[in-house]
């Protein structure tokens, strides 16, 4: 029997333990440092919110008065931006992973898709202005702000639904072919039910992106000082990100603006929280629709 | 006893791969018929003509004649497979029930073609699970996810699926594979009682299963049929060597 030096398992052991923690500090380091911005924001945003806030008109050149029409405003364009990006996503991920056969046109599809991802959200911005505002007659209006949005997330649902899709075993797909059921139905009452909850992340990280973007709807939608509320889609509107950045940089009086800036903040991050915790909420439940266990 | 299936000199290939080479068979009404071989053979290949599943692949070709019921299932047009595939059931080598309740897995078939009464299906599902020997373990947790059974009650609930559209012929890759010796006799005993309603094909790498199960026993070799004939005759008597040397174990 050979007897092996009981040192290299003492160094193993040390040698993992430093694997270890090391990976755990870094982790921890991030979460630390994500706390750490959400403490200094609503510190300094925190003291301003109240019911006013959130219901009133800005005042005196953005300075004072609450931030209302910039919550409705880019509650609008997120929902609208969903409404027509998530259909369209899933819809395009669906024909990319299910239809669309293998060769030189899925390929080119697929990289298109991972292009579009990567364009810089200012020149989707210039984009919107020429097509949706002038070409197509919009306007700056919440109409072409969500237009661009949606493209914005476009790409991001089409990889999650391609790549949900993509996770769902094939066996659940032959066992339905082997009853009878066509491609559609299969698509429809097997794959999809199995795949719905990951897409939903998808949904989530739409909802991420589009809510707290400023370059897409500046030139599109964004309204630098508009004390009404939107009345109809071609009507343009304020919005969170963009209010921050114009009570920032280009206010009437950016130290008097501050706490307004940091509690619109505070409103933004909220909003964003709300959403995916409700994105969350609609996932677990479809989860628990698709029996896994 | 009358043919149900009947295929004349099958080729089948995959891209360049000859998987089967001229296979002809004829597989009498309400038999059971083992196919055997080593992995590789073609026995899953073969299995697989005759729902079609093989369409499914890129790059197969098939050539030759196929009948079911004296219609070649090759020559109909893409619209009519899936009313073949109600015809030919199938049941996978492992166990793969559908994230749905016990209930929906059943009734998934059911409803695919178009049942939509709702006491009619109940009635269908139950009589599924009947046949399949499961309904007195589920009968009282039919809304439960299907995933909750054991890999043998799944396998059973696959065959209730299968079923419950009443197919005239069985097709089973494989079926007790992945399962343990008691849920495997289960599934034997199982096999033998549907032999009665189904014309049952078997893949099976397991001997002495094919010879207890089976009624006539297919010996695939490289994508040949070596030999077709009566299980008895096939596992006393064989007539060709390479048979022989396969069931005595001698290679394989």
């Amino acid at each position: 029997m050979i007897s092996f030096p009981t040192q290299v398992d003492r160094k193993k052991r040390f040698h993992q333990a430093i694997a270890f923690w090391i990976a755990r500090i870094i982790s921890y380091s991030i979460l630390l440092i994500l706390f750490f911005i959400l403490f200094f924001i609503l510190k300094r945003g925190i003291g301003v919110i109240n019911w006013e806030f959130l219901t009133a008109m800005p005042s005196d050149g953005m300075t004072k008065g609450g931030i209302l029409p910039a919550i409705v405003g880019t509650l609008y364009l997120v929902l609208m931006s969903m409404v027509i990006a998530f259909p369209v996503g899933v819809l395009s991920g669906i024909y990319v992973n299910e239809y669309a056969k293998e060769g030189a046109i899925k390929q080119f599809v697929k990289m298109m898709t991972n292009n579009l991802a990567g364009v810089p959200s200012i020149v989707f911005g210039l984009f919107g202005m020429a097509l949706f505002v002038n070409r197509l007659g919009f306007g700056a209006s919440i109409l072409a702000g969500s237009l661009t949005l949606a493209l914005l997330a476009l790409p991001l649902i089409i990889r999650t639904t391609e790549e949900s899709l993509k996770a769902v075993d094939d066996t659940f797909r032959h066992a339905s072919y082997a009853l009878g059921a066509g491609k559609l139905r299969t698509i429809r009452k097997v794959v999809l039910p199995i795949a719905f909850p990951n897409i939903i992340t998808g949904l989530i990280l739409g909802i991420g992106r589009v809510s707290g973007e400023t370059a897409p709807i500046l030139f599109t939608v964004a309204a630098y000082f508009l004390p009404k509320l939107p009345h109809s889609v071609f009507d343009q509107a304020m919005a969170l990100p963009y209010h921050l950045y114009v009570i920032s940089t280009s206010g009437t009086n950016i130290q008097a603006s501050r706490p307004i800036a940091y509690g619109t903040a505070v409103i933004l991050i909220l909003i964003v929280l709300g959403m995916n915790l409700l994105a969350n909420f609609v996932r677990s439940h479809y989860s628990r629709k698709v029996k896994m266990k | 006893m009358r043919t149900k299936i009947e295929t004349n000199n099958v080729h089948l290939h995959y891209g360049d791969f000859h998987a089967l080479k001229g296979i002809n068979m004829q597989i009498p009404e309400r038999t059971v018929t083992a196919l055997i071989g080593p992995s590789g053979c073609g026995k899953s290949s073969y299995l697989r003509l005759f729902n079609r599943m093989n369409d499914l692949i890129d790059g197969v070709r098939i050539d030759g004649k196929i009948l079911i019921d004296n219609t070649d299932i090759y020559a109909i047009p893409q619209s009519e497979v899936d009313r073949l595939r109600r015809k030919v059931g199938m049941v996978f080598q492992k166990p793969n029930p559908f994230p749905k309740t016990i209930f929906e897995n059943v009734a998934y078939g059911l409803r695919v073609n178009g049942l939509k009464d709702k006491k009619l299906i109940e009635g269908q599902v139950e009589k599924a699970l009947r046949q399949a020997a499961l309904w007195e373990e589920v009968k009282d947790k039919l809304k439960k996810s299907a995933f909750e059974l054991s890999g043998g009650q799944q396998q059973r609930l696959c065959i209730a699926r299968a079923m419950a559209i009443e197919p005239s012929i069985l097709l089973m890759d494989e079926p007790a594979s992945a399962l343990d010796p008691i849920s495997t006799g289960k599934i034997e005993e199982l096999i033998y009682e549907l032999k009665s309603n189904f014309t049952i094909i078997i893949v099976t790498h397991n001997m002495q299963q094919a010879s207890r199960v089976s009624d006539y026993t297919g010996f695939f070799l490289l994508g040949e049929l070596i030999e077709f004939d009566e299980t008895k005759k096939i596992f006393r008597n064989p007539e060709k060597q390479q048979t022989e040397n396969y069931i005595t174990g001698r290679f394989g």
